[in-house]
C-alpha cells in the first residue's frame, strides 16, 4: 500500500522536475565542437583547398565510404579531382579526421542529415567544401612541405634552408 | 654452416651470402637502405646494424653492419639486441633530419621503404629544430619525376643507373649534406631502364610520372600477376587498375626472366589500354560509310552469317594470346589458319622456331651469368631491352669472377669488387649493322651489312669446328676477328651467342645456329639466345600457318572469300600494296582488335577485344617459356577476350571457362601438353578462399560508384582463375604464379619481395611462374651452309632496319610518355656516304626504296658502315618496308628561295 502511494508521489513529483528533452526541431541544442557530425572539407588560411588527396582518410575509413581521385594543378598543388562521401554508409567514427595530415577533413556538430532519398546522402566535393579553416585556424600544409608551388619557390617555406647549389664544393 | 640468431640455431645452405641476406632469408626483419638484392652491398647507410657475439660467454658483443659481414661457422647474432636497436633508431633519425614533411603528397607514400624502415627502426619523434636543406628539382622527361628534397643519400640510384644499367647521364654532384643525384642539366633520362629508379629509390626522389597523372595509392590498386606485351621477352609485371582505368605497371619478380627490373617500354607502355582509340563496341560498316555500333548478339549473328559460306580463312596474331590464336585456328580449321606476316618475316619466324627446338636456350638469368658473349646482328637495347641489361652484367662477369677469386672478395661485396675490377670487361663481341647502346662493352664493335655479319658468324663457327662450312672470300679483318672470337668463346666456361630476326636476315640466324652448334659439340654450357619480335611470336609460330602472300593466293583462286583478322594491324607486317590487294580480294573482313588502326578501318565487322589488362591468357616468350597473364579487371561488356568471340562463332564448341580452352589446347598438340599446369587450376583455394586482387586496405568500396547508384554492385565473378575481383579472400602468401602484389606486415614497399621468395633473390615460394614448353632436341645439330647475302631491289645503298625501344612497338606508342620519346622518321647515313652525297646532319634527303619515294631528314651516324643506311623500323609514321633492301638516297632539291623572282 505504502509502495503504491510512494510510486504515485514519485510520478507526480516528476511532473514538476526539470525537463531534459527539448521541443526539437523548434528548439535546438548546442552541440560540443567535438561532436562528430556532418563531415566537411576546410580551406587553408589563404583560402586554398586544404585537402591534398593523400588517400589516408579513405584508407582508414572502416566502412570504405570515401572515394577520392588525386589530381595536380598547374600551380603544383595536389587536390582531389573528386571527393565523394557516401553518408548512407558513414558511421561518424571520426577516424578520417584523425588520419588527415593537413587538417582538411573535419567532423562538425551538425547531425541533421536525414534525407528521404538515400541517393541524396552521396556528397561530392562541392557539397563538402566550406570557405574557412574550420577547427584548425592557422595550419597551412604547403608552408611546411618543402614543395615548390606557385608563389613559393624551393626553400621559401617555414624552417627551410635555401636550395643547395650542387656545383659548389665549398664546405 | 650453422649460425645462431637470437640464440636459435639455423643452418645456412648457401654460405656465400652476407649476414643481412641470411637474416632476411630466415625471416628476420633487418632494416636496410643501400643494400639491394641485385646491387648488393656497399655499406653506405649504416642502417642494417646487428650485434655479433664472439661466443656463448660473450655478453658485450659488437655492432657490425650485417650487409658487410660474412656469416661464419658458429656465429652468434642478435638483431633485436637493445644496443643494436638504439643504433638503428639513431641512424634513421639522422637520415630523416632533412627529409621533408610531404608524405601526403608524395607518390611513394604507402609503399615507401623509408616509411617502412622508419617504423621498423622505431624512430617516432623528430628532435631537431633546425631548418631542413632543400634542393631544386630537374625535369627528367616524360617518364620519371624528380623531388630531390626527399633524398637520403643511399646512392642506390647511381649504382643502378650508372653502374648496373650503364647510363651515363645520372651521377652524384655536390658534397657533404648537399649531395645531389641527377643529370648534369635537366632533360629526359637517356637510359631505357630509367623507370627502375622508381623502384630502386627507397623513397620518393624518383617517382612514376605516368602514375602522377592519375595518381592512386598502392593500397587502392587492383592488381594481378601479368606478363608484359611490349616485346618478346615475357617480363613479369603487376599492372594496377582503379576506377576502370589502368594506372601503372610495376615489376613482378621472376628469377629466370626479368629478375627485379623492367624496361621503360614495359613499364610505361600500358597507357594504350586507356587510349581514346580503344574499340569498346561491336562495329558494323554501313555500306561504304563509317562504322556504326551494333549489339554483341547482332554482331555474333552477322559474323556467323558471313562465315556460313565455309570459305573463311583466319589470320592469327603474334601479339594475341595462345588461346585466341588456338580458338581462331579451331574456328577456321588448321589448313585455313595463316600468320599475318610478309614472306620474309614468316620465313624468319619459322627459322627461329626451328633453332629454338634444336639448341639449349638461355633465359635472361643464364645470359647474365655467361662469361663470353657474341652478339650477332641484334640491336637488343631496342628490340629486347632487358636482354641488353642482362648482357651488360655478362660483360663484366668474367673479370669479376677472376678478381673475386684472386683477391678472395665475396660476391656480395659490391664496393670492393667494383674497385678491384674498375672498367675491365670480359670477352664481349658485338657485330651490328649500326650503333647500339652496348657499344661501350665491346672492345671493337664490328659493323657491316647483315650479309657480312652472317659471314662473320659462319667464319666463327668454322674456326670453332673445322667441320662447319667455311666462308669463301672473307675479308682479312673479318677472318682475323672470327679467329679471335672463336678462341675467346672456346676458352669460356659459359659462352653465349645472341642473335635474332630484327635484321631481317635468315642467314644471320643460320650463322648463329652454326656457332651454337660448333660450341655445343665441346661445351654443354654453351647457350643460344634469340629475340622474338612480339610478345607471342613464338606461340604463333607453334601454330603453323602460311604467310600473307599465301592468303592473297587463297583469296584469288576462290578457295576463300572471308577473312578473320585477329588482333593485328596487317599494314605493320607487310607492304601496304599487298595488304590492300588482300582486302580488295576478300569479300568480307572481320577484325577482332582492341585499338582502332588501319586494318580495322578496312573491316566490315569489328569486334572489340580485351587487352592484356582485361583478359587472362598464355604467352610464349623468346625462349619458349609459356607464362600465364591474369586479368587485372573484368572487361566491360561487350568487350571480351578474343577467344570468347571466336568460340561464340565456332559451331559444336563450348568453352565457357578458360580451363576448357586450355584443356582443348593441351590435347591438340604435343607442344601444348603443359598449358594446363602453368599455374594453379581455377578451383585452387588458399585455406578455402580465393586470392584477392584488391589489397585488404582497398578503400572507397562503398563510395566509388555511389554517384551512379548508392547501392553497391556485387563484385564481378571470376570463374576462370583462383583470383577474385574483390578484397575478400585469403590474406596468406599465394604460390608464385598467383602473387597479385608484394605486401606483407611491416613491408609495404616492393622491397618485401623477399617475403615471397624461398631465399633472397631465390625462387618464389610455391614455384616460379611459367614453364618452358620448347625443349632442345638431344640430337647433335647439323650445320647450315653459308648463303650469299640476299637483298631485294637495286640501288647503291643497302637499307637496314633501325629499331627504337620507343616507337617501334605497336601498342606502347599510344602511351603519351612513350610517344613523346619516339623518334620522328629519319634516315641514317654513314659519314662516308654522307660526304659523297654532300649531306649534312639534319639535311632533307630523298629516299627511293621499294618503288616509294620518301622525303626524310638525314642523320649522320659514325657507326653506319659505307654503302648502308638505316631506316627506323615499324615507326607509326613510316610505311612498312621489307628490309634489308637496296635503294638510293639523294640530296633533296633545295626549296626555292622565297620572295625573289
Amino acid at each position: 500500500m505504502l509502495s503504491i502511494l510512494r510510486t504515485i508521489w514519485t510520478v507526480f513529483r516528476h511532473g514538476f522536475a526539470r525537463r531534459f528533452t527539448v521541443q526539437y526541431p523548434e528548439q535546438k541544442r548546442t552541440y560540443s565542437p567535438r561532436w562528430r557530425g556532418r563531415i566537411i572539407l576546410s580551406r587553408d588560411p589563404d583560402g586554398q583547398e586544404r585537402c591534398v588527396a593523400c588517400h589516408l582518410c579513405s584508407a582508414v575509413c572502416p566502412v570504405d565510404c570515401i572515394a577520392i581521385q588525386a589530381a595536380e594543378g598547374p600551380d603544383g598543388r595536389r587536390y582531389p579531382e573528386f571527393f565523394r562521401i557516401n553518408f548512407s554508409r558513414c558511421i561518424f567514427c571520426g577516424f578520417c579526421e584523425e588520419a588527415c595530415p593537413t587538417c582538411a577533413i573535419q567532423l562538425t556538430p551538425d547531425a541533421e542529415m536525414a534525407e528521404p532519398i538515400r541517393q541524396s546522402l552521396v556528397y561530392e566535393k562541392e557539397d563538402l567544401l566550406i570557405s574557412g579553416p574550420g577547427k584548425v585556424p592557422g595550419y597551412n600544409f604547403y608552408r611546411r612541405a618543402g614543395l615548390e608551388i606557385a608563389g613559393q619557390a624551393k626553400g621559401e617555406g617555414e624552417n627551410q634552408k635555401p636550395p643547395v647549389d650542387p656545383k659548389t664544393l665549398l664546405p | 654452416m650453422k649460425i645462431y640468431i637470437e640464440n636459435r640455431r639455423f643452418d645456412l645452405t648457401d654460405p656465400s651470402v652476407n649476414l643481412l641476406e641470411a637474416c632476411l632469408s630466415l625471416g628476420f626483419d633487418v632494416p636496410y637502405f643501400c643494400w639491394h638484392p641485385v646491387l648488393r652491398s656497399v655499406g653506405a647507410c649504416r642502417q642494417c646494424a646487428v650485434k655479433v657475439f664472439k661466443d656463448e660467454a660473450d655478453t658485450r658483443g659488437r655492432i657490425v653492419m650485417s650487409c658487410m659481414t660474412a656469416p661464419a661457422e658458429g656465429m652468434r647474432v642478435s638483431v633485436n639486441d637493445d644496443e643494436a636497436r638504439e643504433f638503428r633508431a639513431k641512424v634513421i633519425e639522422w637520415l630523416m633530419l632533412n627529409h621533408p614533411h610531404d608524405c601526403p603528397i608524395c607518390d611513394e607514400g604507402g609503399e615507401c621503404h623509408l616509411q617502412d624502415v622508419t617504423v621498423m627502426a622505431g624512430h617516432v619523434r623528430r628532435q631537431s629544430r633546425f631548418p631542413k636543406r632543400t634542393h631544386r628539382n630537374q625535369d627528367l622527361g616524360p617518364l620519371v619525376n624528380h623531388e630531390m628534397n626527399r633524398c637520403i643519400q643511399c646512392y642506390r640510384c647511381v649504382r643502378f643507373y650508372a653502374d648496373y644499367a650503364g647510363g651515363r647521364d645520372v651521377g652524384v654532384q655536390g658534397c657533404h649534406d648537399g649531395v645531389y643525384f641527377g643529370r648534369p642539366s635537366p632533360g629526359p633520362l637517356e637510359s631505357e631502364f630509367s623507370g627502375n629508379l622508381v623502384e630502386v629509390c627507397p623513397t620518393g626522389v624518383f617517382t612514376d610520372k605516368s602514375l602522377k597523372r592519375h595518381y592512386t595509392r598502392k593500397w587502392d590498386l587492383q592488381t594481378a600477376p601479368s606478363v608484359c606485351v611490349h616485346c618478346g621477352l615475357g617480363c613479369n609485371t603487376f599492372p594496377g587498375q582503379r576506377y576502370g582505368t589502368l594506372r601503372r605497371v610495376r615489376t613482378r619478380y621472376h628469377r629466370e626472366v626479368n629478375g627485379y627490373f623492367l624496361c621503360d617500354r614495359g613499364r610505361y607502355g600500358y597507357e594504350f589500354v586507356n587510349s581514346p582509340r580503344r574499340i569498346l563496341q561491336a562495329l558494323l560498316r554501313q555500306g561504304d560509310n563509317a562504322l556504326a555500333q551494333v549489339s554483341a548478339e547482332e554482331a555474333i549473328r552477322l559474323a556467323k552469317s558471313l562465315l556460313s559460306s565455309g570459305k573463311c580463312i583466319g589470320l592469327g596474331s603474334p601479339r594475341a594470346t595462345l588461346e585466341s590464336n588456338f580458338a581462331l585456328r579451331t574456328l577456321v580449321s588448321p589448313s585455313r589458319f595463316f600468320h599475318p606476316l610478309a614472306v620474309s618475316q614468316h620465313l624468319l619466324s619459322g627459322s627461329s622456331l626451328s633453332l629454338l627446338r634444336r639448341f639449349p636456350l638461355a633465359s635472361l638469368r643464364d645470359v647474365s651469368q655467361s662469361t663470353a658473349v657474341f652478339l650477332l646482328g641484334e640491336d637488343v637495347s631496342n628490340t629486347a631491352p632487358l636482354l641488353a641489361l642482362a648482357l651488360r652484367q655478362a660483360a663484366v662477369r668474367a673479370p669479376r669472377l677472376a678478381k673475386a677469386a684472386l683477391l678472395k672478395i665475396p660476391a656480395w661485396h659490391e664496393a670492393a669488387l667494383r674497385t678491384a675490377v674498375q672498367e675491365e670487361k670480359g670477352p664481349f663481341f658485338l657485330a651490328a649493322t649500326g650503333p647500339t647502346r652496348l657499344d661501350d662493352l665491346a672492345a671493337a664493335p664490328y659493323r657491316a651489312a647483315p650479309g657480312d655479319l652472317a659471314a662473320l658468324g659462319f667464319a666463327v663457327a668454322h674456326a670453332l669446328d673445322p667441320a662447319a662450312p667455311a666462308v669463301p672470300n672473307l675479308p682479312p679483318a673479318a677472318a682475323e676477328l672470327a679467329e679471335r672470337i672463336a678462341a675467346s668463346l672456346k676458352s669460356a666456361a659459359a659462352p653465349l651467342i645472341v642473335s635474332g630476326p630484327s635484321c631481317g636476315s635468315e642467314a644471320l640466324l643460320h650463322a648463329a645456329a652454326n656457332v651454337a652448334a660448333a660450341l655445343g659439340k665441346t661445351n654443354p654450357q654453351a647457350r643460344l639466345c634469340l629475340t622474338a619480335p612480339e610478345c607471342n611470336s613464338v606461340g604463333l609460330a607453334l601454330l603453323p600457318g602460311g604467310n600473307l602472300a599465301d592468303v592473297l593466293r587463297a583469296l584469288r583462286d576462290g578457295s576463300a572469300d572471308t577473312l578473320i583478322v585477329l588482333e593485328s594491324d596487317l599494314y605493320r607486317h607487310a607492304d601496304a600494296a599487298l595488304v590492300d590487294e588482300i582486302f580488295t580480294a576478300a569479300k568480307h573482313v572481320i577484325v577482332i582488335d582492341s585499338l582502332a588502326n588501319a586494318t580495322t578501318a578496312r573491316a566490315e565487322l569489328v569486334l572489340p577485344a580485351a587487352t592484356f589488362a582485361e583478359s587472362s591468357g598464355t604467352l610464349v616468350n623468346n625462349e619458349g617459356r609459356a607464362q600465364r597473364s591474369y586479368a587485372v579487371c573484368p572487361p566491360k561488356a561487350p568487350v571480351q577476350e578474343s577467344w570468347r568471340w571466336l568460340t561464340a562463332l565456332t559451331p559444336n564448341v563450348s568453352w565457357p571457362r578458360w580451363e576448357d580452352i586450355l584443356a582443348a589446347m593441351a590435347v591438340s598438340s604435343g607442344d601444348f601438353r603443359d598449358v594446363t599446369t602453368l599455374g594453379p587450376a581455377a578451383d585452387f583455394r588458399l585455406v578455402g578462399q580465393k586470392i584477392p586482387r584488391q589489397p585488404h586496405r582497398y578503400s572507397g568500396r562503398t563510395a566509388m560508384t555511389a554517384h551512379i547508384d548508392v547501392r553497391e554492385p556485387a563484385p564481378a565473378a571470376d570463374l576462370d582463375t583462383p583470383l577474385a575481383f574483390s578484397m575478400e579472400g585469403s590474406p596468406l602468401n599465394p604460390p608464385g604464379p598467383l602473387i597479385p602484389r608484394y605486401w606483407s606486415p611491416r613491408w609495404n614497399s616492393d622491397q618485401g619481395v623477399h617475403k615471397f621468395q624461398i631465399e633472397v633473390a631465390g625462387p618464389l615460394q610455391g614455384g616460379d611462374p611459367g614453364k618452358r614448353i620448347i625443349e632442345p632436341s638431344s640430337e647433335p645439330a647439323g650445320y647450315f651452309a653459308p648463303t650469299p647475302p640476299a637483298s631485294e631491289g637495286d640501288g647503291e645503298i643497302l637499307f637496314t632496319p633501325a629499331w627504337h625501344v620507343f616507337g617501334s612497338e605497336e601498342l606502347s606508342v599510344h602511351s603519351p610518355g612513350i610517344a613523346e620519346l619516339a623518334p620522328r622518321p629519319y634516315v641514317a647515313l654513314g659519314p662516308v656516304d654522307a660526304g659523297r652525297l654532300g649531306v649534312r646532319d639534319g639535311a632533307p634527303v630523298t629516299v627511293t626504296l621499294a618503288g616509294r619515294t620518301l622525303a626524310l631528314p638525314a642523320r649522320i651516324l659514325e657507326a653506319i658502315p659505307p654503302g648502308a643506311a638505316a631506316l627506323p623500323a615499324a615507326l607509326a609514321d613510316l610505311p612498312f618496308f621489307s628490309l634489308p633492301a637496296r635503294g638510293s638516297v639523294s640530296l633533296a632539291a633545295p626549296a626555292a628561295p622565297e620572295g625573289r623572282p
